[in-house]
């Protein structure tokens, strides 16, 4: 499986989401520079976390103009998964691939703590092996949001990829820890091949991390 | 030409910052202050034939950057 890694100028997940691709994909990812400006034959292109340009005006929208970008879209249009993940998920957001925006934490403040959350749809690449799962969040701007409209759409077509839950999987007011609308924590594209989540499961992917949920995305990719 | 934009959030977003500055502000002593909504300016320079086509592209750059549409309005006003 060919794995890709686009790294912007700020981003800091990278190699965390390169050490858990190497261990439970089994091949070291290609890291490419957001200068760069193709892809070629990718199976699986992910767009790490980190603060992308210093979250210059909004978070993502520098980095969604970056040279590569125009390769991850013109990638995810053909049908090659792409992910993002927290930062990236503002990237994806940004570049048009997903559909929402997200906004500053209800509590204003940043966030870094472990949060559970449960698949809404189960019958994807991302999450055909995903069950209620722990993971950290670390994100200022995770409050996702959407109009009535679009939140209609995007629940029709079955969109909502992970929500955020209690330890029973209950979906509710308490368990939502940045205010975003639905409990939201990732969304699909229409065609499910592109997933965007502000939960980090690179960063609970083996035991010395206190917890390997986060490996069941990985997983799924492979099956 | 010079032009100026607002950027602010949409009626229908919830504002927490504007609700907390409001707060802060009626602790001050400020009790008739209703309602904040804290937004963006954004002061550019642009070369332009006429301030319509200078508007044109303000707009365009609004759409397409400076504004996120789905939770953001914009304004532009040009300046010769």
């Amino acid at each position: 499986m060919k794995t890709h890694v686009i790294v912007f100028p700020g981003s800091n997940c990278d190699r965390d989401v390169a050490v858990a691709i190497q261990n439970i994909i089994g091949s070291s990812p290609e890291m490419v520079w957001h200068k760069d400006s193709t892809i070629n034959q990718s199976d699986l292109i992910i767009v790490p976390g980190g603060f992308s340009y210093g979250d210059y005006l909004r978070c993502g929208a520098m980095a969604s103009t970056s040279p590569i970008m125009k390769s991850v879209i013109e990638n995810a249009n053909k049908g090659v998964p792409v992910m993002g993940i927290c930062n990236g998920f503002q990237i994806l957001i940004e570049s048009g691939l997903l559909q929402g925006a997200l906004m500053r934490n209800s509590s204003l403040s940043f966030i870094c703590r472990d949060i559970i959350i449960k698949p809404t749809n189960t019958k994807t690449i991302f999450t055909n092996k995903s069950t209620i799962s722990k993971m950290p969040i670390a994100h200022n701007e995770g409050n996702y949001f959407a109009n009535s409209n679009q939140i209609k759409e995007i629940e029709d077509n079955d969109q909502i990829a992970f929500q955020y839950c209690d330890e029973n999987g209950d979906i509710n007011a308490h368990s939502n820890p940045n205010g975003s609308i639905n409990n939201i924590a990732g969304v699909f594209n229409k065609s499910k091949n592109v997933l965007g989540m502000m939960p980090h499961p690179e960063r609970a992917a083996e035991s010395i991390h206190g917890c390997d949920d986060g490996r069941n995305i990985f997983e799924s990719l492979l099956s | 030409m010079l032009a100026k934009i607002h950027i602010t959030l949409k009626k229908d977003v919830l504002d927490p910052q504007g609700s907390v500055i409001a707060n802060s502000l009626k602790s001050l002593g400020f009790d008739n202050v209703n309602d904040v909504r804290q937004g963006k300016f954004i002061e550019l320079e642009i070369n332009s034939n006429s301030k319509e086509e200078a508007e044109k592209q303000c707009n365009d750059m609004c759409e397409k950057l400076l504004a996120n549409l789905v939770i953001e309005d914009y304004s532009v006003e040009i300046e010769n």
